[in-house]
């Protein structure tokens, strides 16, 4: 089994998690830009992180024959200080050019706040000045329909989006309809109590078909498991699903949609 | 998959689940002190299994949410609590 880890926050991870996942048949993974766990507390906490994405990181991946990209932004948890998030914002278009960076991730709300709002219009202009893809992050929980909602107006609003270039990600029952319908592709977090598990995103996949759909793990500091996606492949397995299927939701599918990025190669010979 | 084999695969596991529901539903009504808006969430949500209607887990989902449509003024905290308190903050 072949597979691609779309979304994983791999700073917060140990080096073993790497060898498990290469082991398990991951060739990429794509790291977005995520709270820490605590608040930074000036811009410069966030260069040097953005410095870990785009330099250690990827170097901690390759010993293991795995790619790593990332993705670059300010997170929704630490979007209330706009003022912050206007700092950090004009850090990150010198960091766009870095061969591992896709682009804007994972932007989006938290608890749907005018400022997490502001501060996600920021960063759709940074997408669209750049031409940049965009990973977005929907909120946890009771308030995941109403930013999903309000991500969406978003992101209609700004002519200069293509829906096609943008994932929404973290999509349950109740939102991958509103998410997939408005032509956008949507993410299914395989997570512990507080997003999908296996049996409910294959349970989406068969209600609403495989097509602009991936899965994702993403793994962080919390309890959280980086072999999420490949134990997902396997419950697929064992519902009859055939490999070809498999395939294409956990390979074929994120290929497609990072390869819009022109820096996104899975190998010399990009199969 | 045919009804047997969702049976097969997954009925031990809904289950186990369920009775894990009413264990917790049993110890909170055992315990001292007020319950909250989770717990009235909590039975509006289970309500929605029984009423008949397609698409349950999506029914329960949308028990717990928001349903409010304007952003709030201001993120006092970042966590969620997994039910909507009622207020439009
Ligand atoms: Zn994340």
């Amino acid at each position: 089994m072949r597979y691609i880890e779309p979304h994983a926050h791999m700073v917060s991870r140990v080096t073993d998690d790497y060898e498990r996942m290469a082991i398990a048949g991951c060739e990429v993974v794509c790291e977005p830009a995520f709270w820490a766990g605590f608040d930074r507390s000036s811009a410069a906490g966030f260069y040097d992180y953005f410095c870990q994405l785009t330099g250690h990181e990827p170097a901690r991946a390759a010993k293991f024959g795995l790619k790593h990209f990332s993705w670059l932004c300010i997170n929704p948890k630490e979007a209330e200080d706009v003022k912050l998030a206007e700092e950090v914002i004009a850090l990150i278009p010198e960091f766009l050019n870095c061969p591992n960076v896709l682009g804007i991730g994972e932007i989006g709300l938290n608890k749907n706040s005018r400022n997490e709002l502001k501060v996600l219009e920021m960063h759709v202009a940074l997408a669209a000045r750049y031409h940049q893809l965009i990973l977005v992050h929907t909120p946890h929980l009771e308030d995941k329909l109403k930013g999903t909602r309000l991500i969406l107006d978003v992101l209609k609003s700004d002519r200069r989006i293509r829906p096609e270039r943008v994932i929404i990600d973290h999509v349950e029952e109740h939102t991958v309809g509103l998410v997939l319908d408005a032509g956008f592709w949507a993410g299914m977090t395989l997570y512990p109590e507080t997003k999908c598990s296996p049996a409910r995103a294959i349970d989406i996949l068969e209600t609403y078909g495989q097509e602009q759909i991936w899965l994702n793990s993403a793994c962080d500091w919390g309890i959280s498991d980086p072999l999420a996606v490949p134990k997902t492949a396997l419950e697929m397995k064992k519902r009859g699903h055939p490999a070809a299927v498999i395939d294409k939701v956990i390979y074929q599918n994120p290929k497609l949609f990072l390869g819009q990025c022109p820096k996104f190669k899975i190998s010399s010979k990009d199969r | 998959m045919t009804q047997q084999q969702v049976l097969d695969l997954y009925f031990l596991d809904a289950r186990h689940k369920l009775i894990e529901v009413a264990a917790f539903l049993d110890r909170v009504e055992r315990a001292d002190g007020k319950d909250d808006f989770r717990l009235k969430a909590f039975r509006a949500a289970l309500g929605r299994l029984n009423d008949g209607q397609n698409e349950k887990v999506k029914q329960v989902l949308l028990a717990f949410s928001d349903p409010t449509t304007r952003p709030i003024a201001k993120a006092k905290g970042k966590s969620a609590a997994g039910a909507w308190a009622g207020k439009t903050g």
